[in-house]
């Protein structure tokens, strides 16, 4: 064990929240319930990354009174890097959620068992 | 050598007739055996929906998953696996997050030369106040064009999955008017005042992604919740007036090709030494910042017309 | 500031608990919902407003508006379901 569990609570945090939607994936039968384990496991490496540029006791990056000194703000670069992949994650859920309509109007069910079964008694 | 015969002659010969023995065109006891002349085949509908029936009955039986005492013992088995390796994941996970160096300080690798030159020349070089902005609309614009096109495919996908024709379109509106409120008069109250504040306020994000917090992904997202309030109070006869399949073709076509076009002409001059045409103006006034502003409007109007598309194309199967 | 993160963050597991143990889906679509709104109050507390405005109007707005609509057009497949039985025996 490392000396700085406690310190990097936040990624600690980030961990669980990942293994939490990683187990919803594995163990829900319910395909809405998967994805919204899905978009935890997203959310989970945002905050990961988000708390990597994080550094304690500067500002957002955005220019205050014309100081550009590297002193003065946090890293930018995890930012930009999750917000391209925040409205990723959404257009990905669209068509998540688009497939499951589909798969309801074929077998009448969200269950993932049910519809693997009804598949195998289709004989395919 | 061999002689010629006629078709006649061929045909009394034995090969001629053995051969077509052998391929099966003529039966040998037509004619010599007696026979009872053969009843024609008919389809019994009783007999087939029985069979059908045992069917079922042998496929219920052999994917009796309730009464199935490996499947069960199966599934014990994978749910407990499953929370073992979860268990275990997380312990690995957690020894590893235990050994990164410590959250906040400056000494993190991730806070090197890249993220400085950001900081220190960005206002500088992309004329931009907030530095986010500078660099996903300059520095790395090849990613936000790439993002802007993901987007794009993701409604082209979600359309063909849930396109409907117009006939079953007609029937999926009065469907969807069985579910909905129409014409409710608290949340039309409700939306006449609140549509146009959504929508101010994301044009303003929009407008002012480079000199604070916001842009187009932000800006654009807000717009879109405003027109989906506005579909939900007033319905999808008021918003066809302004907003159809063809609006939203061109709006992304244009978008896209205006984006793509100027950060061309920009990546262009910037790797060839040329002097660009586009002012840098004064860091902090609106216009300013070169072609971040008017990029920013590009991507908000993707994003605004894709989340209206996506939430249409839930409901109806098309605008 | 810290003890104000601690406390989002044990928001945010709990939130993510929550969904897997709900038995309701409009339930579970909620608690999404609230999951996203404690992480963009967490992003503000990690400096980075421009990810909160995007957390706001996209997770806990686009999202789950997205979630309803697929919610309601599921009932609406169900409650047209025994029409489209009906044709098939008639057929």
């Amino acid at each position: 064990m490392g000396p700085n569990l406690f310190t990097n609570y936040g990624e600690a945090v980030s961990a669980i929240l990942f293994c939490i939607g990683f187990t919803n994936l594995l163990l829900q039968t319910n395909l809405i319930k998967k994805i919204i384990g899905l978009n935890i496991m997203d959310s989970a490496i945002y905050l990961f990354l988000a708390e990597k540029g994080y550094i304690a006791g500067r500002i957002a990056p955005i220019v205050v009174n014309g100081v550009t000194s590297t002193e003065r703000y946090i890293n930018p670069i995890p930012s930009g890097l999750v917000l391209t992949g925040i409205v990723v994650s959404v257009s990905v859920t669209a068509l998540m959620l688009s497939l499951t309509i589909r798969l309801y109007t074929r077998y009448h069910t969200l269950d993932l068992d049910e519809i693997s079964t009804q598949l195998k008694k289709e004989g395919k | 050598m061999s002689r010629k015969k006629t078709a006649e002659e061929y045909q009394k010969t034995f090969a001629f007739r053995f051969f077509r023995w052998l391929s099966g065109e003529k039966d040998p006891y037509s004619g010599e055996v007696e026979m009872q002349p053969q009843k024609e085949y008919q389809p019994d509908p009783e007999a087939a929906l029985r069979r059908e029936k045992e069917h079922d009955a042998i496929m219920d039986k052999v994917y009796d998953t309730e009464h199935n005492k490996w499947m069960h013992l199966f599934h014990r088995l994978y749910q407990a696996t499953s929370i073992l390796f979860c268990l275990f994941l997380i312990a690995l996970l957690l020894v590893t997050v235990s050994y990164l160096p410590a959250i906040g300080t400056v000494t993190r690798p991730v806070n090197n030369e890249v993220s400085g030159r950001y900081i220190e020349k960005g206002l500088e070089e992309t004329g931009a106040i907030n530095i986010v902005a500078g660099m996903i609309l300059d520095y790395r614009a090849f990613d936000t064009l790439g993002e802007s096109h993901v987007l794009f495919v993701a409604t082209i996908t979600v359309l063909i999955l849930l396109r409907l024709n117009k006939t079953e379109k007609d029937e999926a509106e009065v469907n969807d008017r069985r579910f909905e409120p129409k014409n409710d008069a608290i949340l039309q109250l409700v939306a006449t005042f609140l549509v146009p504040i959504i929508i101010i306020f994301g044009i303003y994000i929009i407008l002012n992604g480079h000199l604070g917090p916001g842009g187009g992904f932000s800006g654009g997202a807000v717009i879109g919740a405003g027109l989906v309030l506005y579909l939900n109070a007033f319905g999808f006869k008021k918003t066809e007036r302004f907003f159809t399949e063809k609006t939203y073709k061109w709006v992304c076509f244009f978008s896209l090709s205006f984006y793509c076009l100027a950060k061309s002409y920009s990546f262009y001059t910037g790797a060839n030494q040329l002097h660009s045409v586009i002012p840098k103006g004064t860091p902090g006034a609106i216009l300013s910042s070169g072609l971040i502003l008017p990029l920013n409007i590009a991507v908000g109007l993707v994003v605004a017309c894709t989340i209206y598309a996506f939430y249409a194309m839930f409901r109806k199967g098309g605008f | 500031m810290t003890a104000f993160q601690i406390i989002l963050m044990g928001l945010l597991i709990v939130c993510a608990v929550s969904v897997s143990f709900s038995k309701n889906l409009l339930n579970a679509i909620l608690i999404y919902m609230s999951f996203s709104l404690v992480m963009s109050m967490l992003w503000i507390c990690l400096e980075s407003p421009d990810l909160a405005i995007t957390e706001a109007a996209v997770g806990a707005g686009i999202t789950s508006v997205l979630f309803f609509v697929t919610l309601k057009k599921i009932h609406a497949i169900d409650a047209s379901e025994p029409d489209t039985k009906e044709e098939k025996e008639n057929e």
